[in-house]
């Protein structure tokens, strides 16, 4: 009898290495395989160049909401009033649940004071994810116990700035990034 | 199962002992996976492999592709597209899935010829060989459905053409050909239904080979002697099989990687060579290409299709005597189907008492014939029907009949069969020695 494997042989035969080789190569071969099979889920080049979008917000009068699409979610571009800019800038850091500013156009670590949530200096634009924290519903505009938004799912309500005061939430509503490129134009992403 | 004696499955620990007393699932894949298997089986015997292989492979990439594709009349093409340049790998998918059905049609027949020539269609393997002949018929439609699903201009005009074949049936033919489509002409219904029967018909088939596998298993393989596997007792089998894990499973397997060697090669070099290029021609109900032909695994019937023009004189008779019900036309139609019809009664065709071809000297050229036959028929469908053409298939076409319907039948009588070993056991030792026991 040739030594078949290494329980008759304690030394690797030629029979044990054709064994790893064969089964080395089946692994290889099958991973190249399925790996194609599961990044075909992922997004497309159709929908990755859906990646900016421009927005003409010269129709939007302080105290107004426009609510568009973009990357298949909405985004409320809010030209804030005096008393909104006001009444946000007011709260302290310390009463906030979400002390930072998640807004993908500072470093992550900026805290949420309204300067840093608002797109301009003035404080006028807030330019933000109308997707609640919590669980993904679209919350209400000027509603909720902070005059700022409200989501109707599970109760979470924003305070004019997009931050979350009371509810299951856990973050402020997600800042896109976002720029002015010209005097009435935004563009996202 | 029944058959060839072997060791069945004992469930050894109590979890086994339990699973196995209320459903026998662990002994039914033991005693398949274990299945005595002649030992004396050659390269013509892996082809079931490659067949279930391929099976997976267009399932797996069907379903993906499915997860891109839009079944709409005004989409349909721009998603292909969209599949062909959006999605990540998309190209590489449909083009596998696209050769895919030319693997399994390479696989299919040398897999039919392969059972025709060692006689695997004869008693008692007679519904192994008709589930098969179903198996082919379903892989056809489903082959010619998918075709259709890219809605380019052979896509459009393959399906007027096709479902034309049914339009000629004398009386009911325009009622069915309407049914079919849903509508009077190709369009979205015809277009919706063909997806819809695309992603289920697979499914059949798998189900099917299942019961393919078990009927095989139920009379044991055939073999390249023909000779049977002696059952008298499991030390007599023992000398005639071999279990089918690991022996015939590694040789499958190692034929099957270089068969997907060449297949790789060239779905990554050459995706397109088998197609035609009109099928990227968004399908345009005004106008059909110049030259329609089907896919090149349809072209051995097309060519049957297109051989009884109503100038033979066997059409002529044929339509005098049915007082002109039977027209050329749907002579065409039955010649194609009467060709695989003819194909599947071989086990009740075939008189001769001896199964292989390898011990019948009359038959093997015969035999040889008719795989040339094939050949031309495949060639001569992809040709227009000018002279000669038109000739070489007629006479190509009546041979494939004559094959089956005269020959078959007669050489089982005027044969004389050369002797053929008495066992397996025999014929192995006497290619490969007997073994220093």
């Amino acid at each position: 009898m040739h030594p078949v494997s290494n329980t008759e042989e304690h030394q690797g035969t030629r029979r044990d290495f054709i064994y790893y080789a064969t089964a080395g190569a089946g692994a290889v071969v099958t991973g190249a395989a399925v790996w194609p099979l599961v990044n075909q889920m992922n997004p497309s080049a159709d929908v990755k160049a859906q990646a900016s979008k421009r927005v003409d917000v010269s129709t939007v009068a302080p105290g107004t909401q426009l609510t568009v699409l973009w990357q298949g979610k909405p985004v409320f571009i809010r030209a804030r009033t005096e008393a909104e800019i006001a009444e946000a800038r007011a709260v302290e850091l310390s009463a906030l649940p979400d002390q930072l500013a998640d807004n993908a156009n500072l470093p992550a670590d900026a805290d949420a004071s309204d300067e840093n949530r608002a797109l301009t200096e003035d404080g006028v634009w807030l330019v933000q994810m109308g997707v609640c924290t919590h669980l993904g519903c679209v919350p209400l505009g000027e509603a909720g116990d902070f005059g700022g938004w409200y989501c109707p799912c599970h109760g979470s309500h924003y305070d004019t700035a997009g931050r979350i005061r009371k509810g299951p939430a856990p973050r402020n509503l997600d800042i896109p990034v976002a720029a002015f490129i010209d005097d009435t134009t935004i563009q996202l992403g | 199962m029944s058959g060839i004696p072997h060791d069945h499955y004992e469930p050894k620990t109590g979890a086994e002992k339990w699973l196995n007393s209320r459903l026998p699932v662990i002994g039914l894949l033991y005693d398949t996976l274990m299945i005595p298997t002649p030992k004396n089986l050659n390269w013509m015997w892996i082809w079931g492999i490659v067949l279930a292989f391929t099976l997976g492979l267009q399932i797996i990439t069907g379903i993906v592709l499915v997860m891109h594709y839009t079944p709409h009349v005004d989409l349909a093409f721009a998603s292909i597209e969209h599949i062909m340049r959006d999605v990540n790998g998309g190209h590489m998918i449909r083009y596998f899935h696209m050769n895919g059905a030319s693997l399994f049609f390479i696989a299919v027949y040398a897999h039919i010829f392969r059972g025709l020539y060692y006689g695997s269609y004869k008693a008692p393997r007679e519904v192994t060989w008709i589930i098969g002949m179903l198996m082919y018929l379903i892989m056809m439609g489903t082959a010619f459905m998918g075709y259709v699903l890219p809605w380019g201009q052979m896509s459009f005009h393959g399906t007027a053409v096709i479902t034309g074949l049914f339009g000629a049936i004398p009386f009911i033919g325009e009622s069915i050909q309407t049914w079919l489509l849903g509508a009077s002409a190709v369009g979205q219904p015809a277009l919706n239904r063909f997806f819809s029967l695309h992603y289920l018909l697979p499914f059949v088939l798998a189900g099917l080979t299942m019961v393919h596998i078990w009927a095989f298993h139920s009379t044991g393989n055939n073999n390249p002697t023909g000779v049977e596997v002696r059952r008298g007792s499991k030390e007599e089998a023992e000398k005639d099989t071999l279990p089918f894990w690991p022996y015939f499973v590694i040789k499958d397997l190692f034929a099957l990687a270089v068969i997907l060697a060449a297949f790789v090669a060239v779905v990554g070099f050459m995706p397109n060579y088998l197609g035609h290029p009109d099928n990227y021609i968004p399908a345009n109900p005004l106008a059909t290409p110049a030259h329609i032909v089907p896919e090149w695994y349809f072209l051995p019937f097309y060519a049957i299709l297109r051989a009884f023009t109503a100038d033979v004189w066997a059409v002529q008779f044929v339509q005098f005597i049915t007082f002109g019900i039977v027209d050329a036309k749907f002579f065409g139609v039955l010649a194609m189907f009467g060709a695989i019809a003819v194909m599947a009664l071989a086990p009740w065709l075939d008189t001769s008492k001896v199964r292989s071809g390898r011990y019948r000297p009359m038959f093997k050229v015969w035999f040889a014939l008719l795989c040339v036959d094939f050949m031309v028929l495949m060639w001569v469908g992809a040709q227009s029907t000018e002279f000669p053409f038109d000739w070489i298939s007629l006479i190509a076409s009546t041979y494939w009949f004559a094959y089956f319907l005269v020959i078959l039948p007669l050489l089982g009588v005027i044969e004389k069969p050369l002797a053929q070993p008495a066992t397996i056991e025999e014929d192995f030792n006497a290619h490969y020695g007997t073994p220093a026991e």
